[in-house]
C-alpha cells in the first residue's frame, strides 16, 4: 500500500480522482462488496424461505375454528383445530415468564448494582452462563424427576422446566443492559440522597427497559417454541385444559412434534396451521412488548 | 427561600447548640464565618495506594472554596470525601477526620444517604437522567416524600430560576432533558442539585465540559447561590477560580522517592486573592504563574 505514485507527489490536485485508483484496489473492492452481499444473500434466503414455505402451508388451514376448537381425537380426520394447543403455549408460557422473568431481573440486578465482581456473583454469573448451555431435554429430565415422579404430569411442570430454560437467557441478557447504563446517572441519583435500592428502581431499571423488554422477549420466545421438557414434563391431550395444576396439557410446538409424524394428511396440515400460528404468537407478543416498553419510554425517559 | 433556621444536624443525639448563622447579605469573612467543614489529618487510599494525605481545611458557610492544582493531586478525591461519595468506591478508606458542623461525618451512626442529601454534588460530566426536563428537577424532592403536584411544580419552578434556566425550558418541560445543550444540562444538574435544598453544594469541574459562553453564565450562577449554599468547587481552570472564589486551596501531587506512586498534598489554604497575588508557598506561585503543571 505504500507505494508512492508519480503523480501523487506531482500533482495533488489530481492525485484524488477516483480515477487515480489503482486496478488492484479497485478490484478488492469488488471483491469485498461481492463477498458482503452474496453473505447476506446467503443469510436471507433460508430465513424468507421459511416464513414463505409456513405461509404457503400453514395460512391456509388457519381460521378462528382452528384456533379455538379442540384437537381431532383420530389423526386421520382433516379440518380443525388446535385451541387446546393455543390455550396451553399461552398458559405455559405466561407462568414459566412470570417465573422466570422476575426472578431473572433481581438476580441480574443483583449482580450488577450488588455483587459486581465479588465472588458470590462470579460463582452466580458463571453458573448461568453453564445453563444457557444445558440442553432443553436435560432440563426436562430434571423436572421429570424432581416434580413429574412427585406430582405428575401438569402444565405447571412445564413451566417450570421452561422457566429454568429461560432464566439464564434473562439473567444474562438483563445484566449486560443494566452494564449499559452509565454510572453517571447511578452517582447523580446517589449524590442526591438517593438509596441504592431506590436508585435501581428509579432511574437504573426504567433506563434499561427496551434492552431488558428485548432479552426477555427472546426468552419468551425460546420457551413457547420448546417440546423436549413440554413431551415428557405435560404430556398430550386433545381438549383445553386452563388448569395448570392438574391433569396434561399440550402445547403448539408438542402438537407440531405429534401431528408432524402423522402419515396422514389432516394431521400434517394441522401441524403446518400449528408451526404458523405459533410464529405468529411469538411474533405478536414480541411486538406488543416492545410496543408497551416504548411507550413507556417515552412516558418516563429510557436511554 | 433563605437557609436561617434549615439546619439540622445529621445526628440528632448529638446536636450541639450550634447557632444558626445569619443569611444573606455579603459573604462574611474566612475569619468570622462559622465552620461548614473542618478537615483534620485526611488520608485516603485505594487498596493499597494513598492518594492524599494529611489534608488540614476549614470550610466556611457562604463561601466559594475552590480546589485548584495539577491533575492527580487528590482535589476531587477530597471533594468526594465531603458527601461520602468516595463510599462508593470499592478499596477506598478515609483516615483522618471530617467534622461536618461539629458532627464526625464519618462517625458509625450517621447514614451516608441523609449525608448526600444535604450536601449536593455537581459533576464534571453534565449527567441529567434520561427523563423529562420536569422530572430532572422532582426528581430529588419525590425520592425525599414529596407526592403533591403543585408543591412539586413550585419546587421546580424554584430550583430552575435560581438555575437560571427557567425562561429556557418553561415550555417544554415534558421535553427530555437530553435535548438540551451541554451548557444548560448541566445547568438543569444544578437545578436538580438545589432542588432538594442541600445545606452544601459541591462542583467538581463543573465547567470542563462548556464553551466560555455556558462557563460564565455558571460561574454568574454560582454568585447567586452563594447567599444561599456554601459552594465548594474543583476547577482545572485557576483563572475560574480566581473569578469565583472567595478562598482558595492549592493542591500537589508529591511523587515518592522511587518515582513510582504519587501522593495528594494540600501545599496552601488561604483567601483566593492571597493565593494569586502574593502566596506563601514557592510551589504555589510556581503554579498560578503557569511555571509548572
Amino acid at each position: 500500500m505504500s507505494r508512492p505514485s508519480a503523480a501523487m507527489t506531482a500533482e495533488p490536485g489530481i492525485a484524488i480522482l477516483a480515477s487515480q485508483l489503482t486496478a488492484t484496489r479497485r478490484g478488492k473492492d469488488l471483491a469485498a462488496s461481492l463477498w458482503m452481499w452474496g453473505a447476506l444473500l446467503v443469510a436471507i434466503v433460508p430465513l424468507g424461505a421459511i416464513v414463505l414455505y409456513l405461509i404457503q402451508l400453514g395460512a391456509g388451514v388457519i381460521s378462528l375454528e382452528f384456533v379455538t376448537s379442540s384437537i381431532p381425537i383420530s389423526p386421520r380426520e382433516k379440518g380443525p383445530g388446535m385451541g387446546p394447543a393455543v390455550a396451553g403455549t399461552l398458559l405455559l408460557t405466561g407462568l414459566a415468564s412470570a417465573l422466570a422473568i422476575p426472578l431473572g431481573v433481581l438476580a441480574a440486578v443483583y449482580l450488577n448494582e450488588y455483587g459486581k465482581r465479588g465472588r458470590l456473583a462470579t460463582v452466580v454469573r458463571f453458573l448461568a452462563d453453564v445453563m444457557t448451555g444445558v440442553p432443553s431435554i436435560v432440563m426436562g429430565l430434571f423436572i421429570y424427576s424432581v416434580w413429574v415422579l412427585h406430582f405428575g404430569l401438569s402444565g405447571f411442570a412445564g413451566a417450570l422446566a421452561l422457566a429454568c430454560l429461560m432464566l439464564p437467557i434473562v439473567i444474562r441478557s438483563t445484566e449486560e443492559m443494566l452494564r449499559l447504563v452509565p454510572d453517571e446517572l447511578r452517582q447523580a441519583s446517589l449524590a442526591l440522597g438517593n438509596t441504592t435500592w431506590r436508585t435501581v428502581v428509579t432511574v437504573v431499571l426504567p433506563a434499561a427497559l427496551p434492552g431488558i423488554v428485548s432479552g426477555a422477549m427472546l426468552a419468551v420466545a425460546r420457551a413457547a417454541g420448546e417440546t423436549a421438557p413440554v413431551l415428557f414434563c405435560v404430556g398430550i391431550v386433545s381438549d383445553v385444559n386452563w388448569n395448570a395444576f392438574s391433569g396434561s396439557n399440550t402445547t403448539l410446538s408438542a402438537q407440531i412434534f405429534a401431528n408432524a409424524q402423522s402419515p396422514f394428511v389432516g394431521a400434517q396440515d394441522r401441524a403446518w396451521g400449528a408451526a404458523f400460528t405459533l410464529v405468529v404468537l411469538v411474533f405478536l407478543l414480541t411486538v406488543g412488548a416492545r410496543f408497551v416498553s416504548a411507550r413507556f419510554t417515552r412516558k418516563r425517559g429510557g436511554l | 427561600m433563605t437557609t436561617t433556621g434549615r439546619y439540622v444536624p445529621l445526628v440528632l443525639e448529638r446536636r450541639d447548640d450550634e447557632t444558626t448563622p445569619a443569611s444573606g447579605g455579603a459573604a462574611p469573612d474566612a475569619a468570622t464565618a462559622p465552620a461548614v467543614f473542618d478537615l483534620d489529618g485526611l488520608e485516603v487510599h485505594y487498596g493499597e495506594y494513598r492518594a492524599v494525605r494529611d489534608v488540614d481545611l476549614r470550610i466556611a458557610e457562604h463561601q466559594i472554596t475552590a480546589f485548584i492544582g495539577p491533575s492527580g493531586c487528590g482535589k476531587t478525591t477530597v471533594l468526594r470525601c465531603l458527601n461520602r461519595m468516595n463510599d462508593l468506591i470499592p478499596g477506598c478508606r478515609v483516615g483522618g477526620s471530617i467534622r461536618y458542623h461539629g458532627v464526625d461525618l464519618m462517625g458509625e451512626d450517621v447514614d451516608p444517604v441523609e449525608v448526600r442529601r444535604r450536601i449536593g454534588m455537581v459533576f464534571q460530566k453534565p449527567n441529567p437522567f434520561p427523563k423529562s426536563i420536569y422530572d430532572n428537577v422532582a426528581f430529588g424532592p419525590k425520592i425525599g416524600g414529596v407526592r403533591d403536584r403543585g408543591t412539586l411544580d413550585g419546587i421546580v419552578e424554584d430550583a430552575l430560576r435560581k438555575a437560571a434556566l427557567w425562561e429556557e425550558v418553561k415550555d417544554r418541560l415534558r421535553k427530555s432533558a437530553l435535548s438540551l445543550s451541554g451548557g444548560q444540562q448541566q445547568r438543569l444538574c444544578i437545578a436538580r442539585t438545589i432542588a432538594v435544598q442541600p445545606e452544601v453544594v459541591l462542583m467538581d469541574e463543573p465547567c470542563s465540559a462548556l464553551d466560555p459562553i455556558a462557563t460564565a453564565r455558571i460561574e454568574d450562577l454560582m454568585q447567586q447561590l452563594k447567599a444561599d449554599y456554601t459552594i465548594v468547587i474543583v476547577t482545572h481552570n485557576m483563572q475560574q477560580a480566581a473569578r469565583v472564589s472567595d478562598r482558595t486551596a492549592f493542591f500537589t501531587a508529591e511523587v515518592s522517592t522511587a518515582g513510582d506512586t504519587r501522593t495528594g498534598v494540600l501545599v496552601e489554604f488561604d483567601a483566593t486573592d492571597k493565593i494569586f497575588s502574593n502566596p506563601g508557598d514557592e510551589r504555589t506561585e510556581n503554579y498560578v504563574t503557569g511555571r509548572f503543571g
